[in-house]
């Protein structure tokens, strides 16, 4: 470890001296890093999902979608768009001020430190890096060590392709994790749990580093079947894929659970069930479309939330589990007890508890005893349910008729609130992220009034009540003596 | 009066779990009862300067604490107490202005990618944030933040500083008599109540004071993951060109030094930096125009406000006592301990690694170190933690340009000092040491509002590229998805590529 602790502060040392030098504030290196890492991962598709396959069994199709089709399209958005998104923004000050100028510059914080996460390790650590490099910082990155190859292709190739010197990668697990907190950094950009995530920001602390969260929770899905029934087809594809088609449910943003109307969740069962097959086959275990779970633990932990008699006995389809494969079967249950333990933390896996309510209106109520979760998804033609889930609730985003799909909107900001998480990115917000907004006042030398210093009379103070105000008019009245 | 019962953790409890219930019964969520706090507080209309909804105590109690300690004076820091109500009068009348505005969900663009759909994004308050507010301007600092938190809809608790007990007892009485005590309370108190409140989970906090604190702060809302605004402070530098106007240059800096409640304001000029030809020029200027603000015995002057207590007074003794800066003092130096007063104190050269030069001032001494050419300057801020505040004057563009690109602090002024807290369409915070988050004007509404993501979709037309099982030819159709390219996405549709 003392080997690490070296290691890690001669990179910072480096990071450090090449920010001082200025070179990561010019625009021109900026887009030529984003282009290389475009290209990177345009010339290594093959071997990032080869790596992908190797640890979680994604489906080349599936990484490329949620991952590298990601990344391109960022570096792309990036590169396009730095150029406004660097522009200072101009501030309007008041006439008294005349002729001062006002604006706000974006500047990067500095040297920056990116944690990124197993699940979508490319996309996670990539995106975020490219946010980083936008906005003019140098940026370590520590990729997770439990999607190992994805890691050694992130620790491999990146300094293949880019400035070494400004971007930086460690691979390593809590430990290494616990050596980079130790030190100062300008940024901090974490991707994972509620609680690791309160581990990372007390440790910022020690260093007033500012953070941002990417964090996790129950995203709950409401059916109100009454005003969808007509697409319900679409509906149940949607659900399925967001559950089961992007990493077996080991997304933040996946589906957690289902709420709907009693009276409609065996119709509901009834259509996921042939849906599944319609995705995985008769074997899922097979079918080369079904991520794997990360770890024996992360196995052990869904078996763990399945144990349980009571959920147990709610198993309408699925629930078979392979520890040696890594494979937990696309599983549904109806209605455990909502004070299981599967009702009670992030999933995280390929398990869909459906939660029936009387009245659909009564779901509100169940997502608000919960942490705030990172999305919240509403299938719903009821304008009156549309508003009330807006403004009673409270979640990283909303969507409305569909699931995910947000994560593709780089003009919505990206993030949580509450227990999944602090701050947002994608799109400009990724940049803005990673720059502090400095605020700018030129004031002008020449014009100089008297009023602003001691010694003090009822003149000065009266000028200066009505400067506030921006009372123009009796100002003029005020200095022309017409005024007491 | 009674003794007061100790503030203690269950209390904490309690007053959380109340306002939690006000806040989802949904009572600060009206846009109308929104308007109605803000402009109680709002003390708008009075037809002279001085605040009319509140009683003629305020001025009493604002000079009590800070200005003089003979509290039958009438006489005060006129200018510090008008800046305060006409800066929370132009903050409310921003707020009642423009909350239809600031509530407006905000449209955002979608692509091809999320076709057919409707995004927007919606401001929501987070719920019930906690305001632990500074004694150098008690009530600026603590009414300022509670308008942007109410104007975002949220409940708030604010605890005013106990090291200015005159403001912090009439804040908590004025606030429960004119704003919704279900919503809107006061709890005063030191340490062992600001503990207390810390150990709730809050929606945000908004905390000014010192650095030091503000790791106190951060660490104690890490454990509930509760966002922060620290408006903290640093050692706010002030470069002196020598192509610039001496007279006004010199003035700026002195109402902005010892002309803001004397040095003890986060944005004060901490210290300057000139060239070793210069510093004489500085010095002559400075003395010249301190004696006309304050006359030839600044420590009789009623203009001048008192140092806040015995503590931070030592404490400013002690930097000036230390050994090779107290042979340093071209200008001022004494000091009144039983009247908390010292002199505008001008210092030159002082060593980089002494005790003034090592923490923020907040206070009345000013040093200045010289170089040998200005440029230097810019490598000794960068050396140091970002301050809150840099500064600069000087006539020569370039010069400036280089500045406001490469120093790195919350704002930057040129040619003025600290008139950038007054004007609501620049951010102010801190960055690294000197804080995080931002406040005023929109900002203020922004600081305490939660920006949710919404997307509408529509449920016809779904695209087979989206889901298992997957093949080469779904592939082709998402990367081309990706690239937004129209014509390739027509190309796979039509079996061409």
């Amino acid at each position: 470890m003392e080997g690490m602790k070296e290691t890690v502060e001669e990179s910072l040392r480096e990071m450090r001296e090449t920010f001082a030098s200025g070179r990561t504030r010019s625009l021109k290196w900026r887009k030529a890093q984003i282009g290389a890492i475009y290209e990177m991962v345009k010339d290594n598709e093959d071997k990032i999902c080869s790596a992908l396959f190797q640890d979680l069994g994604k489906h080349s199709t599936e990484a490329f979608r949620d991952e590298l089709g990601v990344v391109l399209r960022s570096a792309t958005v990036a590169i396009n768009s730095l150029d406004k998104w660097a522009v200072p923004k101009h501030s309007n000050l008041p006439l008294l001020f005349y002729p001062a100028k006002g604006k706000v510059i974006s500047e990067p914080y500095g040297t920056v430190l990116v944690l990124s996460s197993w699940n979508f390790p490319i996309s996670l650590s990539l995106d975020p890096l490219i946010g980083a490099i936008a906005a003019g910082n140098t940026v370590l990155l520590k990729s997770s060590e439990l999607s190992p190859n994805a890691s050694a292709f992130l620790a491999k190739t990146i300094p293949a392709y880019l400035d070494t010197k400004a971007i930086k990668v460690i691979e390593g697990g809590p430990d290494v994790a616990t050596i980079l907190l130790q030190h100062q950094w300008d940024k901090i950009f974490f991707t994972g749990s509620p609680k690791i995530g309160r581990i990372i920001m007390a440790a910022a602390a020690q260093h007033l580093t500012p953070v941002t969260l990417e964090l996790g929770g129950k995203c709950p899905t409401i059916v109100d079947h009454h005003t969808i029934s007509k697409n319900i087809k679409s509906v149940v594809k949607r659900i399925a894929g967001g559950k089961w088609g992007s990493c077996s449910g080991q997304a933040c943003i996946s589906v957690d659970y289902v709420l709907i109307e009693k009276s409609y969740a065996s119709s509901l069962i009834d259509m996921l069930k042939p849906t599944i097959k319609s995705f995985f086959g008769e074997n899922p275990k097979e079918s080369g479309c079904l991520s794997r779970i990360a770890t024996k633990q992360h196995v052990q932990r869904l078996s763990r939330l399945l144990n349980d008699p009571r959920v147990q006995a709610s198993i309408v389809y699925g629930g078979s589990i392979d520890e040696e494969k890594l494979y937990v079967e696309p599983t549904i249950l109806l209605d455990p007890p909502l004070d299981s333990e599967i009702m009670n933390e992030e999933i995280f896996g390929p398990i869909l508890p459906i939660i029936t309510v009387r009245d659909i209106q009564e779901s509100i109520g169940i997502i608000k005893t919960k942490p705030k979760p990172l999305a919240i998804y509403a299938f719903t033609n009821d304008e009156n349910l549309k508003t009330r889930i807006l403004s009673e609730t409270s979640s990283g985003s909303v969507t409305f008729n569909d699931v995910m799909i947000q994560y593709m909107c780089d003009a919505l900001p990206f993030g949580g609130v509450g227990e999944s998480g602090i701050g947002r990115y994608h799109g400009k917000y990724s940049f803005d992220c990673f720059s502090h907004e400095k605020a700018i006042m030129e004031g002008s030398l020449g014009m100089d009034l008297e009023a602003r210093y001691p010694p003090w009379n009822n003149f000065k103070l009266t000028f200066i009540r009505l400067a506030f105000r921006e009372a123009y008019f009796k100002l003029i009245l005020l200095m022309l003596g017409l005024k007491r | 009066m009674a003794a007061k019962k100790m503030f203690g953790a269950a209390d904490a409890s309690i007053l959380v779990t109340d306002l939690r219930r006000s806040f989802d019964g949904g009572v600060t969520r009206v846009t109308l009862k929104r308007i109605s706090q803000t402009s109680i507080i709002g003390l708008t209309d009075s037809p002279t300067w001085s605040v009319s909804l509140l009683s003629m105590n305020v001025d009493d109690v604002i000079c009590r604490d800070l200005y003089t300690t003979d509290p039958n004076t009438t006489s005060m820091q006129l200018f510090d107490k008008l800046i305060v109500v006409s800066l929370l009068r132009n903050s409310i009348k921003l707020a009642l202005k423009q909350l239809k505005n600031w509530m407006a969900p905000e449209k955002a663009k979608t692509s091809l990618t999320t076709f057919p759909a409707s995004a927007e994004i919606v401001s929501e308050p987070l719920g019930v944030v906690l305001v632990i507010s500074a004694w150098n301007y008690p009530f600026l600092l603590s009414i300022d933040p509670v308008i942007g938190a109410i104007s975002a809809g949220n409940a708030v608790v604010l605890k005013p500083s106990e090291l200015a007990p005159a403001s912090s007892a009439l804040l908590a009485k004025l606030m429960e008599q004119y704003l919704d005590s279900s919503a809107v309370r006061v709890v005063e108190g030191a340490v062992t109540e600001t503990t207390a409140l810390l150990e709730q989970k809050w929606d945000k906090i908004f905390y000014t004071g010192s650095s030091k604190i503000g790791r106190v702060i951060m660490a104690a809302a890490a454990k509930h993951l509760t966002p922060v605004v620290l408006e903290l402070g640093g050692k706010s530098p002030v470069v002196v060109d020598s192509d610039t106007d001496l007279k006004v240059t010199v003035r700026r800096i002195i109402a902005g030094k010892w002309g803001c409640n004397n040095g003890q304001a986060c944005v004060s000029p901490d210290y300057i930096l000139t060239t070793k030809e210069y510093a004489p020029k500085v010095i002559d200027a400075m003395k010249k125009e301190l004696e006309t603000f304050y006359g030839k015995n600044p420590m009789e002057s009623k203009d001048m406000s008192r140092i806040v207590n015995s503590t931070h007074f030592d404490r400013l003794s002690k930097m000036l006592d230390e050994k090779e800066v107290s042979d340093k003092i071209v200008y001022g130096g004494e000091k009144d301990r039983e009247n908390l007063k010292i002199a505008p104190t001008i210092l030159l050269d002082v060593p980089l690694d002494s005790l003034i030069m090592s923490e923020e001032i907040f206070g009345p001494l000013l040093p200045i170190l010289t170089l040998n050419n200005l440029e230097e300057s810019f490598d000794v801020i960068r050396s140091r933690p970002k301050p809150l505040a840099a500064y600069m004057f000087t006539h020569n563009k370039k010069l400036k340009e280089k500045f406001v690109a490469t120093v790195s602090a919350g704002g930057i002024v040129v040619n003025d000092i600290a008139v950038h807290l007054a004007l609501h369409t620049l951010p102010f915070g801190g960055v690294g040491e000197s804080g995080m988050g931002a406040y005023h004007g929109k900002f203020s509404f922004d600081a305490f509002s939660h920006k949710k993501a919404v997307l509408y979709r529509s449920l016809f037309g779904d695209s087979a590229v989206r889901y298992p099982p997957y093949s080469r030819g779904k592939l082709r159709l998402l990367k081309a998805l990706v690239d937004s390219n129209i014509f390739d996405i027509f190309k796979v549709l039509l079996g061409l590529s």
